[in-house]
């Protein structure tokens, strides 16, 4: 599994890939791994605001819900509205499908995040993976 | 997003496991905790094990499941007062399926009875209610004469074969004539070399296939296992866990103890009436049946549902009707990998059990349509070859 360097991370699973005052928000290869075949995503619109470790929608498998976690605090820029038809995309290739684009409110909050490293070393303490 | 840890090594409490449990292991199957067991719960992936047993063949590792045996000439007075459905109907190498009740006519379980000869049945129980079961046996057929019983239990490796192309699979491993095997039958037969291997036309999938019986050792278990995937590989064989074992259970429309039937549940409610055969003689809530019958059946009843408005309904997500009245909730729910639709089976008021009945679906605070549909969800069209 990858972790691309220049992403930050959180411990529950997401990745941001910030450019200048707006960051894409996916979830990580663990994270698609785990919760298996993808059936189902449910995201905010476009203009609602999201909160730093607040939820802003859920991601399906078959088996299981799982909330989605904001990275960070801000402004819903733009939705992958192509995850209503194709949620499966999630799974062939988590690094690169984006869920929301954000609009940062404050680009520091990033540096809290996990570096790929950090995050790395987080899932193979949690689970001897 | 949060996710449940499914660590890979052993937990505190330890977990029961089956004789394939090294395999499943080595396999990198995704194991979860059912029942106290140590379980693959997807292998392959839980959407391709599902389409492989719809389209082609998969094998399942089933030996948590539990086996009662009782013999002697007092063996069928015993089954047929512990179990609703008539036991002496069955000739010698068939099978029915039936339930145990509680005094009150609610589920102790549901389970297989086989006749395997005049005065030897065998019926075969859930995992996750194997203790439960085997003392509530031992309560009610305790005083009754001339029968003996004996949990076979932990004695079998119980492998369920099924698919359209089951039957392929098994006959490249059995010199036993298949075809001679209608539905809910079984017999006796070489299979991998080994004898008087126990093989049933069963499963719970609402597919054609086979469930075998072989000894219980590491070494054997692991051999068949390796063998019935070498057969099945042609036919696009996977491994298969028990993500897929639900989802193509309820997409036949078939219970599971804890969800559809429970010690809280009826035999009408669940829609199992039919197994009760009420004229064959006392059985252990065959009163309440009768009541409950003379009172007018059940208030309640086990319905199918289909989602109509986007979302996913799952268990225990609660039902309303369209105009806000709580319903019940829903007993089992998930998106259905073959049909492609996302299923649930929920308990409604009789009077809400109409076909087409819309309701609300309560999906994280949110009310999402759902229609009343007729069950099964799913029937195969394929005859048994």
């Amino acid at each position: 599994m990858t972790y691309p360097a220049t992403y930050r991370y959180t411990k529950e699973h997401e990745w941001i890939q910030v450019d200048g005052s707006t960051g894409n928000v996916g979830i990580t290869d663990y994270a698609q791994d785990s919760l298996g075949d993808i059936v189902f995503v449910d995201l905010p619109k476009v203009g609602d605001t999201v909160e730093a470790g607040k939820t802003f929608g859920s991601v399906e498998s078959v088996k299981a819900v799982s909330d989605l976690f904001s990275p960070v605090s801000g402004t819903v820029a733009a939705v992958n509205e192509e995850l209503k038809d194709k949620p499966e995309t999630i799974n062939t290739d988590a690094n690169t499908t984006w869920l929301l684009k954000i609009a940062l409110a404050d680009a520091k909050q990033v540096d809290a995040l996990l570096t790929a490293a950090e995050y790395e070393k987080f899932i193979s303490e949690e689970t001897g993976h | 997003m949060l996710l449940e840890a499914i660590p890979l090594s052993e937990l505190q409490a330890p977990l029961r496991k089956t004789a394939l449990n090294a395999v499943h292991r080595a396999a990198k199957s995704k194991m979860v905790d059912f029942g106290g067991w140590d379980m693959p719960v997807d292998c392959c992936g839980l959407v391709a094990e599902h389409m492989a047993v719809r389209t082609g063949v998969g094998v399942f590792d089933v030996s948590h499941m539990g086996d009662i045996q009782f013999r002697g000439p007092g063996s069928l007075a015993a089954v047929q007062k512990l179990c609703m459905n008539d036991a002496s109907k069955l000739a010698v190498g068939q099978a029915h399926y039936s339930a145990m009740l509680y005094p009150n006519g609610t589920f102790v379980d549901d389970v297989v009875v086989h006749k395997l000869s005049e005065n030897d049945y065998l019926i075969v129980i859930n995992a996750g209610t194997r203790e439960k079961d085997v003392q509530w046996v031992r309560q009610v057929i305790g005083g009754m004469p001339r029968v003996h019983m004996s949990d076979y239990s932990d004695h079998y490796t119980q492998l369920a074969i099924q698919g359209p192309r089951a039957a392929e699979t098994l006959r490249k491993l059995t010199s036993t004539d298949l075809s001679t095997i209608k539905n809910y039958w079984f017999t006796w037969g070489q299979v991998c070399g080994l004898h008087n291997v126990m093989i049933a036309r069963t499963g719970y999938t609402g597919e054609d296939g086979f469930e075998i019986y072989i000894p219980s050792d590491e070494a054997t278990s692991a051999r068949v296992w390796g063998e019935v995937l070498a057969a099945g590989a042609e036919f696009g064989i996977l491994a298969c866990g028990l993500g897929a074992r639900n989802t193509l259970r309820l997409e036949a429309g078939m219970a599971l103890y804890g969800h559809e039937i429970s010690d809280a549940i009826n035999v009408f409610e669940a829609g199992l009436g039919r197994y009760a055969k009420l004229d064959k003689g006392d059985f252990v809530g065959r009163d309440a049946l009768m009541e409950i019958q003379a009172a007018g059946g059940p208030k309640r009843k086990l319905v199918g549902l289909e989602m109509v408005e986007r979302g996913i309904g799952r268990d225990g997500y609660p039902v309303f009707s369209l105009d806000g009245k709580r319903l019940g909730k829903i007993t089992s729910g998930s998106p259905a990998p073959f049909l492609k639709k996302n299923i649930a089976m929920a308990y409604v008021p009789v009077e809400f059990g109409a076909l087409d009945t819309e309701v609300a679906v309560e999906i994280r605070g949110q009310r999402v349509k759902a229609r009343v549909v007729a069950l099964p969800f799913y029937k195969r069209t394929r005859k048994s070859t």
